[in-house]
């Protein structure tokens, strides 16, 4: 019954790519989740996300053709001056995405009012933010650019693997032993930002953080060095998000939502699952 | 020739002097421990040889060839470790970045390194280990066996023993002073364990209010006045 009615969604292009994107994304945004975490940054993703929110909406304002080409940059900045800087700046990490995240998002608010010409406006503020069916109507390009840049995360976090853990372990080690931290800071900061608007097509500006945070936590919850936690939160991704987007097209549920309550539920489990054996994976 | 030398320095923040007048060198092969209270600018000093900032005024000069890339550092444990998911090897390995070429594994020599390095240590049967689960004095060595993978010169050492309970304390010395006498490799030391100072260094620079009380060969420095008064009143304490 279940598996007639998913091949009759499958027989729709809309639903394979969704599938094939909602993978992706996933995968490479457990990624650095880990990192994100043990640099206590969980909250970059909403900061960054509302940025890209903002950026949006000017775009939208602006009438582009393609909002990416604004998104993206604007997001790559704004991940470079919270994560890069992060250290040293008068504001600190927390206070300074909350600033952020709230400015952003209150000024696109405030743009899309004063300029839309849209009819419904509000169903646009919450499809952004909420991501809705966004993954379901994606075009041809966007399915590119999505694989596409997902592969170049991945490609990036493989080839510098090792010196993210070593930036993420011990900055100052790192940087005292002749590693050029900053660069990798600065890699992190881009790819981070890449990530998130990436994401904002599958889940919506705020639940990215879910979809970031959540792996890793569930994975650290059990397992105990960098590797195993890295792999471990990139299948807990995958497999929820998979899990998700079946779940929200035979539910007919929003896809971002149910997404994030999978991971939720999953990082329940994993909980239980550490009490249990007390760590010894 | 001197492997690092120090020509009148200043330390500070934002060009707030915390200590001043510094002039010292390191030879190869010395074990060189700075002493000083808390405040003094010891740490400064560190971060200042490493590069990490720049100094107030003065400069400093290495000699040797010595590079970036070949010193080994101690530092002290920070809040991110504390529930940092590595296991013991990982952490280990990660000393060996420096010398090491891009992409995501290390080399065979890499891998051996680190190994030996931890037989060293007497950690090698810790390897799988997740760090953060270990006592004290094992985090410490598990960060020692890293610095040393980093070194093949010179070794910076930022309070190792801080926290450690008396046994670990001085297993961590001999541990040290073994470092220095049979691999060669050059020490400089942070500490405000004057005694202990005095009992393994080849050199002592002692740094007090804004100034270098004391800089020279230790036996010089236990037979002065300052040595006496501090050695004494260190050992009234214990």
């Amino acid at each position: 019954m279940i598996i007639e009615k998913l091949s009759l969604y499958f027989q729709f292009p809309f639903v394979r790519y969704a599938l094939i994107v909602g993978v992706l994304i996933s995968l490479s945004s457990s990624l650095l989740g880990v990192t994100l975490v043990l640099k206590r940054f969980s909250f970059i993703g909403d900061g960054l996300s509302h940025v890209a929110f903002g950026a949006i909406a000017i775009a939208t304002i602006l009438n582009l053709s393609n909002n990416m080409l604004l998104v993206v940059p604007v997001t790559v900045l704004c991940g470079i001056l919270l994560l890069a800087t992060g250290q040293h700046t008068k504001i600190k990490g927390d206070a300074a995405i909350a600033l952020l995240s709230v400015g952003s998002l209150a000024i696109g608010y405030l743009l899309l009012n004063l300029f839309s010409a849209s009819a419904n406006l509000a169903g646009d503020v919450c499809a952004t933010l909420f991501g809705s069916t966004a993954i379901l109507t994606l075009t041809m390009t966007e399915v590119w650019l999505c694989i596409g840049m997902s592969l170049v995360v991945i490609a990036v976090f493989l080839l510098f693997y090792r010196q993210i853990f070593a930036v993420t372990f011990d900055e100052t080690f790192a940087k005292a032993t002749g590693i050029k931290a900053n660069i990798y800071n600065l890699l992190i900061a881009v790819v981070i930002a890449v990530i998130i608007v990436l994401a904002m097509n599958l889940v919506g500006s705020l639940l990215i953080s879910a979809l970031v945070i959540c792996p890793a936590l569930s994975a650290m919850r059990v397992f105990k060095s960098f590797k195993s936690v890295t792999l471990c939160s990139v299948v807990i991704s995958v497999v929820c998000t998979a899990l998700g987007i079946l779940i929200a097209i035979l539910a007919g549920t929003p896809v971002g939502a149910t997404i994030v309550a999978v991971d939720i539920a999953t990082f329940g489990m994993f909980s239980i699952i550490g009490r249990l054996t007390g760590g010894r994976l | 020739m001197a492997l690092l030398t120090c020509q009148d320095l200043a330390l500070g923040y934002e060009g707030k002097k915390v200590v001043e007048d510094l002039s010292f060198s390191v030879d190869p092969g010395d074990y060189l421990c700075i002493v000083g209270e808390n405040g003094s600018g010891k740490s400064t000093l560190i971060k200042t040889l490493l590069k990490l900032m720049p100094p107030v005024k003065g400069q400093i000069l290495t000699g040797d060839g010595l590079k970036q890339n070949e010193i080994g550092y101690l530092p002290q444990q920070t809040e991110v470790q504390k529930d940092f998911p590595a296991s013991v090897k990982e952490v280990v390995l990660s000393g060996c970045l420096n010398r090491s070429g891009l992409g995501p594994f290390y080399n065979q020599a890499e891998k051996r390194l680190a190994f030996a390095n931890m037989e060293k240590l007497g950690i090698a049967n810790l390897a799988k280990r997740c760090y953060r689960e270990l006592s004290g004095g094992q985090q410490q060595r598990v960060l020692l066996a890293r610095a040393l993978c980093a070194t093949r010169k010179l070794l910076l050492l930022d309070e190792p023993v801080a926290g450690l309970d008396p046994k670990a304390t001085a297993d961590m010395y001999q541990l040290i002073e073994k470092i220095n006498a049979n691999d060669g490799i050059t020490v400089i030391m942070i500490s405000h364990d004057i005694a202990a100072a005095a009992k393994y260094a080849s050199h002592i620079l002692h740094i007090g209010h804004q100034k270098p009380l004391f800089c020279g060969k230790k036996a010089d420095y236990v037979a002065s006045d300052l040595g006496k008064a501090f050695c004494l009143a260190k050992g009234e304490e214990a």
